[in-house]
């Protein structure tokens, strides 16, 4: 299981996976924006969304938990 | 007379602008989100007001709330500093409507150079030379394939309403070009509310060089030389020095009468700059014109003596310019650093916690800032917390005294392009004024 965590405070731009969705390593779970930039995060490995966290629009401070990959 | 000034900013430029009106003895009403409660320009007003939460649609971006204010405090005028609203013409139009005078050009002029392609239109009328490129908007992909094997890769692919880097990307092929242009409208849709796209030939090797102008309600012009901006990170500018280490004292010359042409033909008002690409030889094309003060306004003061924020009152306030041309001289060198809160290599974002802010000082230091220690840098806005400017009698004085002054500076807690900045000072081409809009991708290797 992999917590993908927010690298930087900000808000949630966009969020470009479902839950149950596969994804591969490196692929955008969600796309913070902070400070006038668009921030991809992405997973570190290949697995399935277990659950979304955030919401679009939702604030996340640095560390706070996005979403769950299994 | 003007004699108290709603200022729709924040950070340093708020800051400034209140400096400019003590100085003059204008009253200040300053606004300010949620975020910037603590922010020093807040302190430094003789009244503030809380427009909202931190997203600027809710604060910096609500027209009717600071309006409101500017009407409840009885300002005469409203100052719109740079970035949010003081290049939207309708804010401009809903001050006059409500007998507030706002400190700058018109709306129906902010209107014309806001769109770029309006813009370029609006030039080459003026007899001012413009990029090779695209005279009206590219509706498709396809489209867009077809001028660009016309003009010739690399192509600049820009957003009509774009700014801060934003809808624009270098692309150097067919398939490039058609991946990067759906992204791209998309994203000034998303920001500026208008996807549309044009096209301009990316000159190699070029140099951004922009003029200052003044022009009052009477018909009189100035230009205020020029700055050199070509160091960038993102198509955002980094340093800023005046005068320019490239251009001759006729291209010089050609430059400031182009802008001054387009100021008259325009029927401009107040301060404005002019962008410009200088190739290799000397040939200088407009990119943009900047409709507002500039975050790198202070280094052409530094070298004119003037004060661009109390000339921009003077003409609000109906005055004529009290300075001719022949009267501006250019005095030593001056240099501008932007301090971003990011990492020096990456460059991204570093919002936090200050907890250790110490400025250089000396006597040919200028510093604007934004921040204290035991500040929060919020994630909601630019990145930029301040800014060094200093001043040399020759180029080679201004380098030696920044360099000194940026081992100076002392900020913990977040982190700065501080060290990204010594780099590109300290680096022998950037000494030898080899500065071209390539520079920190083709030198500044990120080593740091």
């Amino acid at each position: 299981m992999e917590e993908i965590k927010a690298s930087m405070a900000g808000s949630v731009w966009k969020i470009t996976v479902s839950q149950g969705e596969s994804v591969e390593e490196d692929q955008d779970i969600v796309i913070l924006e902070s400070m006038k930039m668009e921030i991809p995060i992405g997973a570190e490995e290949a697995g399935t969304v277990k659950e979304i966290k955030v919401a679009e629009g939702d604030f996340v401070n640095e560390g706070d938990v996005i979403a769950i990959i299994e | 007379m003007i004699k108290k000034i709603l200022i729709a900013n924040r950070g340093e430029i708020a800051a400034r602008i209140i400096r400019a009106c003590k100085k003059q003895g204008i009253q200040t009403v300053a606004v300010y989100s949620e975020a910037d409660q603590k922010a020093p320009y807040v302190f430094m007003a003789d009244e503030s007001f809380l427009l909202g939460p931190p997203r600027v649609v809710e604060s910096y971006l609500n027209m009717e709330k600071i309006l409101r204010i500017a009407k409840e405090t009885n300002a005469d005028a409203i100052h719109p500093g740079y970035g949010f609203l003081s290049e939207n013409d309708q804010f401009e139009k809903k001050c006059t409507a409500a007998g507030i005078i706002f400190i700058g050009p018109t709306g129906d002029v902010m209107n014309k150079m806001g769109s770029k392609i309006a813009a370029r239109a609006a030039m080459q009328e003026a007899g001012v030379p413009i990029v090779p490129g695209t005279d009206g908007v590219i509706d498709t992909a396809e489209d867009a394939v077809k001028v660009a094997n016309e003009i010739g890769y690399p192509i600049m692919l820009k957003a009509s309403a774009g700014g801060g880097g934003i809808g624009m990307q270098v692309v150097h092929t067919d398939d490039e070009l058609i991946k990067a242009f759906a992204g791209n409208s998309k994203r000034a849709q998303t920001f500026f509310g208008d996807g549309a796209m044009f096209m301009e030939k990316k000159l190699d090797h070029a140099r951004h060089i922009e003029i200052q102008i003044l022009a009052d309600q009477h018909g009189n012009v100035v230009h205020l030389f020029e700055r050199e901006c070509s160091i960038q990170r993102r198509n955002q500018k980094v340093v800023e020095e005046a005068p320019s280490t490239f251009i001759s004292d006729q291209t010089r010359q050609k430059m400031g009468e182009a802008a001054i042409n387009a100021v008259k033909t325009l029927g401009y008002t107040n301060a404005g700059t002019i962008e410009f690409l200088v190739d290799e030889q000397e040939q200088f094309y407009f990119l943009e014109m900047n409709t507002r003060i500039q975050v790198e306004h202070p280094v052409t003061e530094e070298i004119t003596g003037m004060d661009i924020v109390e000339e921009q009152i003077h003409i609000a306030n109906g005055k004529a310019l009290t300075i001719e041309q022949g009267d501006l001289k250019i005095d030593g060198h001056a240099i501008e650093v932007r301090i971003y809160a990011e990492d020096p290599v990456t460059f991204f974002p570093s919002p936090g916690h200050i907890t250790t802010f110490t400025k250089p000082i000396g006597e040919r230091i200028r510093n604007e800032v934004a921040v204290t220690e035991n500040y929060d840098v919020t994630p909601f806005y630019d990145p930029m917390i301040g800014k060094l400017i200093v001043k040399g009698s020759t180029r080679d004085e201004a380098i030696k005294q920044l360099i000194e002054a940026l081992q100076q500076y002392k900020i913990e807690g977040i982190k700065t392009n501080i060290p990204m900045l010594l780099k590109v000072i300290d680096s022998d081409r950037f000494k030898a004024g080899d500065t071209t809009t390539a520079f920190v991708e083709e030198h500044y290797l990120p080593t740091v």
